[in-house]
């Protein structure tokens, strides 16, 4: 990473001093410059603080609102109509881990074979492969809700008709994040220099061999950081599972293949804000406060992946 | 660990949780609270019955563990498509069946019958300050209606009050069973209303902080919405022909509150009440809705309306 | 783990002799090769699958509704009587709310990545840029309560200028409301892809337009700036495709009532909230609303689709390559 603050100590002092010896030299920067200077450097730095006030805004308010519904309920409780104060989410969690696991299955292979098939494989001339690296691209900018509709006319009806079943909700979502892993799997894995690859091939390795023993190996912390992202990604949408039937009255625990429905966190905690009783609203905060934890600990593990694995060559 | 052995104890994680969750179906057989019953009952339809069967379907489930009850919001109409496709046990109905679904349910053999459950007072308010008190159904019509260009409280035909405020009208969404009915009875077509109001959509708490907000503010949402907030609202009486009647139980429930009394309706499928926990759910739901309705904010049943109910659902099953 | 081939896998050495060619055709690397290629080509399939999805239906929309009255139409009221199908009051939310979004996060997210690129010590750096990440992963549907619950009623009503284009008091639902909050959603894109592409520029620029004089203002506006550009100005179409396709945040804080405006203290509604609200509402199957949530889907992801476009060529246009 280059950048003016990963310069050498020495470097920096050495622009410094030569600075202050040049300003010194033609007499005193002139005041303009100097209030100019001050100035922008106060104008960005309000930016920072405006953008750093406006997530801790966030988070104050949504404990500020939740805090009176937060207790260990919210994990072992049903959602209730009746009696919002024993209301909780435990169906809409279990739906959620139980989505993203689905999410995780398919992703993984899917989306590590297609990076490794773009980078290893294709004949970056042929048309048929930029028409593949393309399509991914674009599907990467796709508004959510779009697969939203791929998954209520293709998935739960259509050609697969699983119906509004739990499963159906994972792969529309999975549909969604694999361009993200992919492009994570396809930056990790080009990270891996050709000279490793040459190596292990003249050794006699196969090209299966050498992806399976050399590039995978140092790839995974690159991708296994990407995948994480997307799942934390998923976790959090909620416009294609409201498309694909998440439920929201479900008492039960959800299973992935059972025609009675589901529920997921980012739906219930929708269905509980547009609802206007007070308690409810504060069901609704609690909900996000639950989120922001889970997404916190998802998101610190995959930096922590990233900067422990990080492989320097 | 490795950075690979990472990966694969994530993936076996994984799939362990998947699997776990997709064999976890076989709970049924354990052991309920008391109850035998089990199976799944699948209920979908009005957003404004929704709270209502939500409430006795905790209940239920609550004293029958084994069965699963999922209740729906595709809206009144939605429900009826899915219910005479024979994809539901039980639709919920905030009005009646109308011809074309009694067709296409008479088509696909789902035999059903219309069960009262409750009744509401869709509710007319304004803001506290708003001296009017009474509207008639013509009124409110000018209002509301397709063609309605009023803008100004004085303008409202016949009004005897002074007032002199710019209208400020919220209302729900055109999904909503609530607009469906309030368009039907005042302006005399489902979906015909005038298209610059505030549209709140599901969210009614919307309509009440805008009525709170602008003195000239009008907006009409179920009883409910209004008995919670009967402090910082005005309800208008309505009269329907037969004078100023206000919003309440009683006069919902005497019919006397016209033409904006409503009845909530289940309809349940003789085939779905061959199931024993269905049966037992909609003998449940009649037994227990007067209690549940009134602290959903609903209006219960008189006495005679309850015998009615349970006589049209003895008779399908 | 290898015994995939059936003929002659390579021993190491110490064995027979080895052939230099290789001993026959491995099945076993054509067939990971076929498998990989599945794996690719199942974007391209998913593609088909939208396009299909959304085709369909449009076309039986196009038959009913005339392409005239739905493209160049200002009042979108499907589900009254009768229905009107003018999808531009719907656009007109979407890029209204867009508009004030970006509004808000251009200039923060690109003085953010100035600061942490040029002026930011390092350890600031390091803490800041993750914080701002983690603004880059909270759900939508938390922005959009944020939005409601807080923008709304504690920051646009009080602070506001009384009548100013029709006056912020007593709406429930604001566009400039999710506009805001959506610009706090991609503040986090647009500062980090920047950032990136800021970083990137080799210091030797830097160091010699300082050599010559030059204050930190020059050099960070005159010499870093244009050579991020290309990074900078896919961050921001990044940003924008984003705005229009986000979902949850209209749904809470902007409403559902068609508006053809960009006046940002009236209730809109945008195109992604038409879909979510008549999807999940009253409506039957093959009936004209249901088929409007495919039409109002294609075109969406036909805006999308374009300025994805626009981004990947401008991309190109403008990249500095360095040695």
């Amino acid at each position: 990473m280059t950048g003016p603050g990963a310069a050498a100590p020495r470097n920096r002092l050495a622009t410094a001093g030569a600075r202050a010896t040049t300003q010194a030299m033609l007499r005193n920067q002139p005041r303009g410059d100097v209030i100019r200077n001050t100035a922008f450097a106060g104008l960005l730095l309000l930016a920072i603080l405006i953008a750093l006030a406006g997530l801790l805004a966030l988070l104050i308010q949504a404990f500020a609102k939740g805090s009176s519904a937060l207790s260990l309920d919210l994990f072992t409780n049903p959602p209730s109509t009746a009696f919002p104060e024993k209301a909780g989410f435990r169906p809409a969690i279990i739906g959620s881990l139980e989505l993203i696991a689905g999410v995780i299955l398919f992703v993984i292979p899917v989306g590590i074979g297609a990076a490794l098939y773009l980078e290893e494989y294709a004949d970056k001339t042929r048309w048929w492969n930029r028409l593949i690296e393309v399509n991914i691209q674009n599907l990467a900018a796709v508004p959510s809700i779009i697969y939203g509709i791929l998954g209520l006319a293709f998935i739960v009806r259509g050609p697969f008709d699983l119906g509004f079943i739990l499963a159906a909700g994972s792969l529309t979502l999975a549909l969604l994040v694999l361009p993200m892993v992919i492009i994570a799997a396809r930056e990790a894995i080009r990270a891996v220099p050709d000279s490793i690859r040459q190596g292990s091939l003249a050794l006699g390795a196969t090209k299966w061999q050498t992806i399976r023993r050399q590039v995978l190996p140092a790839s995974v912390p690159g991708i296994a950081t990407g995948v994480i992202l997307a799942v934390s990604r998923a976790l959090g949408e909620t416009a294609p599972l409201l498309l694909v039937g998440a439920t929201v009255f479900v008492t039960f625990d959800p299973t992935p293949f059972s025609p009675d429905g589901y529920s997921a966190m980012p739906v219930q905690i929708f269905n509980y804000a547009v609802r206007p009783q007070e308690e409810f609203q504060a069901l609704a905060a609690a909900g996000i406060i639950v989120m922001l934890i889970v997404l916190l600990a998802m998101n610190s593990f995959a930096i922590w992946l990233r900067n422990r694995y990080e492989q320097r060559w | 660990m490795t950075s690979s052995k990472w990966l694969t104890v994530v993936a076996s994680v994984a799939v362990l949780a998947f699997g776990v969750a997709a064999c976890g179906d076989s709970d049924d057989e354990a052991t309920g609270s008391g109850s035998d019953l089990s199976g799944s009952i699948r209920i979908d339809g009005s957003s404004t019955v929704a709270p209502l069967t939500e409430a006795v379907a905790e209940q239920f489930e609550a004293e029958n563990s084994d069965v699963r009850v999922t209740v729906g919001t595709s809206g009144t109409g939605g429900g009826f498509e899915k219910f005479c496709a024979g994809e539901t046990d039980i639709s919920d109905a905030s009005r009646a069946i109308e011809p074309e679904e009694v067709a296409a349910c008479k088509e696909n053999g789902v035999v059903n019958e219309e069960v009262r459950v409750a009744s509401d007072a869709l509710t007319v308010v304004v803001n506290p300050e708003n001296p009017v008190n009474c509207l008639t159904v013509e009124q409110l019509g000018a209002v509301w209606g397709p063609d309605s260009e009023l803008s100004n409280w004085s303008q409202i035909p016949g009004l005897e009050e002074e007032f002199d405020e710019e209208l400020a009208l919220f209302g729900p969404g055109t999904d909503s069973g609530t607009f469906d009915y309030f368009t039907e009875e005042i302006n005399g077509e489902e979906g015909a209303s005038r298209k610059d109001y505030n549209n709140v959509g599901e969210n009614d708490n919307a309509t009440v902080t805008g009525v709170q907000g602008s003195p000239g503010g009008m907006g009409y949402f179920g009883f409910s919405f209004y008995q919670e907030n009967e402090g910082t609202l005005k309800a208008l009486e309505v009269d329907g022909g037969k004078g100023c009647v206000a919003p309440s139980s009683e006069t919902a429930q005497n019919d006397a509150y016209v033409p904006l009394s409503r009845p909530l309706f289940i309809y349940p499928s003789a085939d779905a009440l061959k199931k024993p926990e269905v049966k037992a759910f909609v003998d449940f739901y009649l037994d227990n809705a007067n209690a549940v309705a009134e602290s959903v904010g609903f209006i219960p049943l008189t006495d005679e309306q309850l015998q009615l109910s349970k006589g049209a659902a003895a008779k399908l099953g | 783990m290898n015994a995939r081939t059936g003929t002659g896998a390579v021993e190491p050495a110490g064995g027979s002799p080895r052939r230099l060619q290789a001993p026959g055709p491995r099945y076993g690397e054509k067939a990971i090769h076929g498998l990989l290629a599945l794996c690719g080509v199942l974007s391209v399939l998913t593609t088909t699958a939208i396009v299909i999805s959304l085709v369909g239906p449009t076309i039986g929309f196009f038959e009913i509704v005339p392409v005239g009255d739905f493209f160049f139409g200002t009042d979108w009221t499907p589900q009254f009587e009768p229905p009107s199908f003018g999808v531009l009051a719907i656009v007109a939310g979407t890029f209204n709310v867009a508009l004030w979004g970006m509004l808000f996060a251009i200039p923060i997210g690109l003085g953010a990545a100035i600061y942490l690129s040029e002026y930011a010590a390092p350890r600031v750096r390091k803490t800041v840029k993750p914080v701002l990440e983690i603004l880059a992963g909270i759900p939508t549907v938390a922005i959009g309560f944020f939005a409601a619950t807080f923008i709304l009623p504690e920051i646009i009503q009080p602070l506001w200028p009384g009548e100013l284009f029709g006056g912020a008091v007593g709406k429930p639902f604001l566009a400039l409301a999710a506009g805001l909050g959506i610009g706090l959603m991609i503040v986090p894109i647009i500062a980090s892809i920047s950032e990136d592409a800021m970083s990137a520029v080799p210091n030797g620029l830097r160091e010699g337009a300082y050599a010559m004089g030059a204050t930190k203002l020059k050099v960070a506006t005159r010499v870093v700036f244009p050579a991020a550009l290309s990074g900078i100005v896919a961050s921001i179409v990044l940003a924008i495709s984003r705005a229009v396709g986000e979902t949850m945040i209209v749904l809470l804080a902007a409403g559902s009532t068609p508006n053809f405006t960009l006046n940002p203290v009236e209730p809109i509604q945008a195109m992604t909230a038409y879909i979510g609200v008549t999807a999940t509402g009253d409506i039957s199957t093959g009936s004209l609303d249901y088929k409007s949530v495919f039409s109002v889907g294609a075109l969406l992801f036909a805006i999308t689709l374009v300025m994805n476009m626009i981004s990947i060529r401008l991309v190109r246009r403008y990249r500095e390559v360095y040695e």
